[in-house]
């Protein structure tokens, strides 16, 4: 059996007043073990304008490299208050900003593992389907095995690292179109 | 640990492409590069999962969050989440925004010269049950005009916003009401290629639910990706 899927559409530009009540700025509460940081940006169009309607959801795994989903079976520990999702939309100058702990490494492909990283996923008016993309870490020497960044055309993975701000602080663009176009994945 | 069982991929037009000149904001938003086809991994196929608790029954009743009652015609929205398989989707978050009966959404940047209803906030949200099923009570939206291109209407329609078992079944999407005239000309209806699958937008008018002299029903089901293996158990 298999049913026609339901198409995608747009949020279109008024997603705010239903998400607005349930962002999740900090993903991990006080008491969630783990290295802390905050990641900030702004999403940018075609002409490097900011958009201000942009919705951008976060997933990823805690600091010991566990889902906190039932399909992730691997011994590891969960961590009582920690879901590991992200929500926030972006202010009238493009920019979003959350709070979180660095995941741990979590298996990929043929049982190799992957770098730590989020996923994210990405909805806005004038996408008619969401984007998926991921962000890792700068400096982290497991970016250069991760399986997924691996089929990234060389020149474009710095796309999907963030950079160092300071202490802490890090901060990654989602770039729409053009020279520094994001890698978006289609799965 | 075995590689996940992966989802099927989208089948062929069921979905927009990102560009679509119609619709003219994709214009400056859709990737102009290649996406890089990828294997869906654990951090895919995992996904934010929500509970009964996360929302409140009252939630599912979006004529009841004021003093008085929104104008408008009542509807009773109902159907399943289903994967592709026919397997019912229970505990699938289902996030509900939509305008007001005159076209209007509760909105700061909504500058259409039509009112606002007191009464009226627009936003909902429901669990599926152990059936994938879901129901929810609003009033039925009006058409608003937009600037896409001269003239242009976006016919009644309620946005929907889904998780299902992870990721890979994350769904936006946007139903529609039978028998409408603008559908036709809405570049975003318009935009899925394939017109069975652009009619699975298209609510249905449900006389079972219906509730004389009070409501009028219609129902509503969404299919989001499905695949092969073993079905998962939820906790």
């Amino acid at each position: 059996m298999s049913l026609m899927l339901t198409p995608s559409q747009t949020t279109g530009p008024f997603v705010a007043i239903s998400f607005e009540r349930t962002t999740v700025e900090d993903v991990a509460p006080a008491g969630v073990s783990g290295e802390r940081f905050v990641i900030g940006g702004r999403v940018l169009d075609g002409d490097g304008k900011p958009v201000d309607d942009a919705v951008v959801e976060t997933w990823q795994a805690n600091a010991h490299g566990k889902y906190a989903h039932p399909e992730d079976t691997r011994e590891k520990l969960l961590e009582t208050g920690f879901k590991g999702f992200g929500r926030v939309l972006t202010d009238r100058g493009g920019a979003f900003r959350f709070a979180t702990i660095k995941p741990g490494c979590v298996t990929g492909p043929d049982d190799r593992l992957q770098a730590p990283h989020l996923v994210v996923v990405v909805f806005m008016r004038g996408l008619l389907k969401h984007l998926a993309t991921r962000v890792y870490f700068p400096d982290d020497p497991a970016n250069a095995e991760d399986p997924i960044l691996a089929l990234v055309p060389a020149d474009r993975r710095s796309t999907l690292i963030a950079r160092q701000v300071s202490s802490g602080v890090l901060e990654w663009n989602i770039v729409l179109q053009g020279e520094n176009e994001t890698v978006f994945f289609d799965y | 640990m075995t590689d996940p069982a992966p989802y099927r991929r989208s089948y062929w037009q069921t979905q927009p492409e990102y560009s679509y000149p119609p619709y003219r904001s994709t214009a400056k938003r859709a990737p102009t590069k290649p996406l890089v086809v990828a294997p869906q991994t654990l951090s895919e196929v995992t996904g934010p999962l929500f509970d009964y608790d996360d929302v409140k029954p009252e939630e599912a009743d979006l004529t009841r969050q004021h003093s008085g009652e929104p104008l408008g015609e009542r509807i009773i929205v109902s159907g399943r989440v289903l994967d592709e398989n026919g397997r019912p989707l229970p505990q699938a978050l289902i996030e509900i925004w939509q305008a007001n009966s005159a076209g209007r959404y509760r909105h700061a940047t909504d500058n259409h010269d039509a009112p606002l209803d007191p009464n009226f906030t627009g936003c909902g949200r429901v669990v599926t049950d152990d059936e994938g099923r879901y129901r929810f009570k609003s009033i039925k939206p009006g058409a608003y005009p937009w600037r896409n291109h001269y003239n242009a209407w976006r016919p009644a329609h309620v946005h929907l916003s889904v998780f299902g078992c992870g990721l890979m079944q994350r769904l936006i999407t946007q139903f529609y009401f039978p028998g409408d005239p603008l559908l036709a000309y809405d570049p975003m209806y318009m935009s899925v290629p394939d017109e069975r699958a652009r009619q699975r937008l298209i609510a249905e008018l449900d006389w079972e639910q219906t509730v004389p002299e009070h409501a009028i029903a219609y129902r509503f089901d969404i299919v989001l990706r499905g695949r092969d293996a073993t079905p998962m158990e939820r906790r």
